[in-house]
């Protein structure tokens, strides 16, 4: 039976790691993703887990543990945040061209500089080219159930592509909340065993992994790569399926908020998406129609869904939490309002960065964003929400 | 199927290639003449040389095989031009040039 549980949000991502009792958990800490292996080697000690934990000298070195883990048959996992996976960038592409279907839960903080410890979006939309798919929760459940996910959607025969479980620094990570549990029975049959098709340590089957790829095949190899990215979008929602039969959550691609007859509609990823769902229902009472859509999954970039939400509405605010300094706004805002120009939608878009750093975000905040919407008082190119002036 | 090596050729389509572009066989090496990318190699002076097999072990493409107690020639589809046996070669039997080639 599921029971009701007060947990962290790395604590619940531990929790659904001891579940899955991965083969490999290479790590190397970093705020504040410590706890979660911090959390499992506790239960490597007592015996609950037959996991190889390796602790390990660098992030680098543990991406690279955990990819060479998972190409010799294991199915590995690791986490980290901010300049932690900053390190590793190098090995990212190599596991992901690889197609190596590891795991890397990532609690989202900040890239230096400033130098500074929360959260923001930089570093996992920083490696957002590096072919990870990338999964986002709003809340302590949403990463608990984004992990329990994850190998089922890596390791599908149309994907083997790593994925990146993202939760938002200390907002989710470190907040205690009520949390369902499936039990261990339940996820270890959802999860199920890793039967990889070519591993290294077969010996009846030979095998050179990551050759040097002349210019005749890599463009061959990309595209073909692209395509497994391209597939993603149904196993996800296939895996979604199975797992609401199971648990009676619903996960999509994204998650429509009031949208049925929204015309102001904002769109978010992370755990800022329940602040602006307060927002959502305090400007409903008093009679707007505002709408929200929280994105779960930005890789692979669900753009014509999006633009199919966003159909009936008149203006859209999409947020960012992560700068990417190219006079432009951030990357949700650059990525949505391509794919909207693409399928023909012509609400009037923003772009609004925000919570950059672990800068709170307020309900009223979100409800001034609603109202400059329906005023139409939009600024030229994209601007800041909740920066002094 | 991953192991068909017959789809890893230069007209392969993105459709077919193997995953990740592994190579699912074993010795492949011998198909892929690394010797190509180099203008100088090594030519071993029949006279001077002992069969000591210095050379044999330190070759980093195992281009210099042993058959029955001997060094067979340089292996010219695989020997880099590194020079590394030049340099242990107790006998100054072993010199870098450029390829002697048929057509000039």
């Amino acid at each position: 039976m599921a029971k009701r549980e007060r947990l962290s949000g790395n604590e619940a991502v531990a929790i659904a790691l001891r579940q899955i009792n991965p083969d490999v958990f290479p790590a190397f800490p970093i705020t504040p993703s410590t706890e979660i292996p911090q959390y499992f080697s506790t239960f490597v000690a007592n015996g609950q887990v037959d996991t190889e934990f390796i602790p390990v000298e660098s992030e680098h070195s543990s991406m690279s543990a955990a990819m060479g883990a998972e190409a010799a048959g294991a199915r590995s996992v690791t986490a980290t945040s901010s300049c932690g996976m900053a390190l590793m960038w190098e090995v990212l592409y190599v596991a992901a061209s690889d197609r190596l279907p590891l795991a890397l839960t990532l609690v989202n903080r900040t890239l230096t500089g400033p130098i500074n410890i929360n959260c923001d979006h930089s570093d996992s939309m920083g490696a957002r080219d590096s072919g990870w798919l990338q999964v986002y929760a709003e809340n302590n459940q949403e990463a608990y159930d984004n992990m329990v996910m994850a190998y089922r959607i890596a390791e599908h025969k149309d994907v083997r592509l790593p994925i990146m479980v993202c939760q938002d620094g200390f907002i989710t990570s470190h907040a205690v909340e009520n949390i369902i549990l499936e039990d261990d029975e339940t996820v270890k049959n959802f999860v199920g065993e890793y039967e990889p098709e070519a591993y290294l340590l077969n010996e009846k089957q030979p095998m050179s992994l990551g050759p040097y790829a002349i210019s005749d095949y890599c463009m061959e190899a990309k595209r073909a790569q692209a395509q497994a990215m391209h597939n993603a979008k149904q196993v996800i929602l296939d895996v979604a399926k199975e797992y609401e039969a199971i648990t009676g959550r619903h996960y999509g691609l994204f998650e429509e908020y009031r949208m049925e007859d929204a015309e102001y509609a904002v769109v978010i990823i992370g755990s800022a998406a329940g602040t602006a769902k307060d927002a959502v229902d305090a400007l409903r009472s008093q009679g707007m129609k505002a709408g929200l859509i929280k994105l779960r999954v930005f890789r692979p970039f669900p753009g014509k869904e999006l633009a199919e939400a966003l159909k009936h509405v008149k203006r859209v605010a999409v947020m960012d939490r992560a700068e990417s300094y190219s006079d432009q706004g951030g990357p949700l805002g650059a990525e949505l309002m391509a794919a909207m120009y693409r399928n023909k939608n012509t609400a009037d878009a923003i772009n609004v960065l925000y919570g950059l750093g672990g800068r709170d975000v307020r309900v009223e905040h979100m409800e001034e964003l609603y109202r400059q919407l329906e005023r139409g008082d939009l600024p030229e190119g994209y601007s800041y929400m909740g920066l002094r002036e | 199927m991953q192991t068909d090596m017959s789809k890893l050729h230069p007209g392969i389509t993105w459709r077919e290639i193997t995953e990740g572009t592994r190579i699912c066989a074993g010795g492949t090496s011998r198909e892929f003449n690394t010797g190509e990318w180099t203008t100088v190699k090594a030519y071993i002076d029949e006279e001077k040389c002992k069969q000591c097999l210095l050379c044999v072990p330190v070759c980093p493409d195992s281009a210099i095989a042993v058959k029955d107690g001997r060094r067979l020639p340089v292996d010219r589809d695989h020997c880099k031009g590194c020079g590394i046996c030049v340099k242990n070669c107790p006998f100054d039997a072993i010199s870098m040039k450029e390829e002697e080639r048929e057509n000039g």
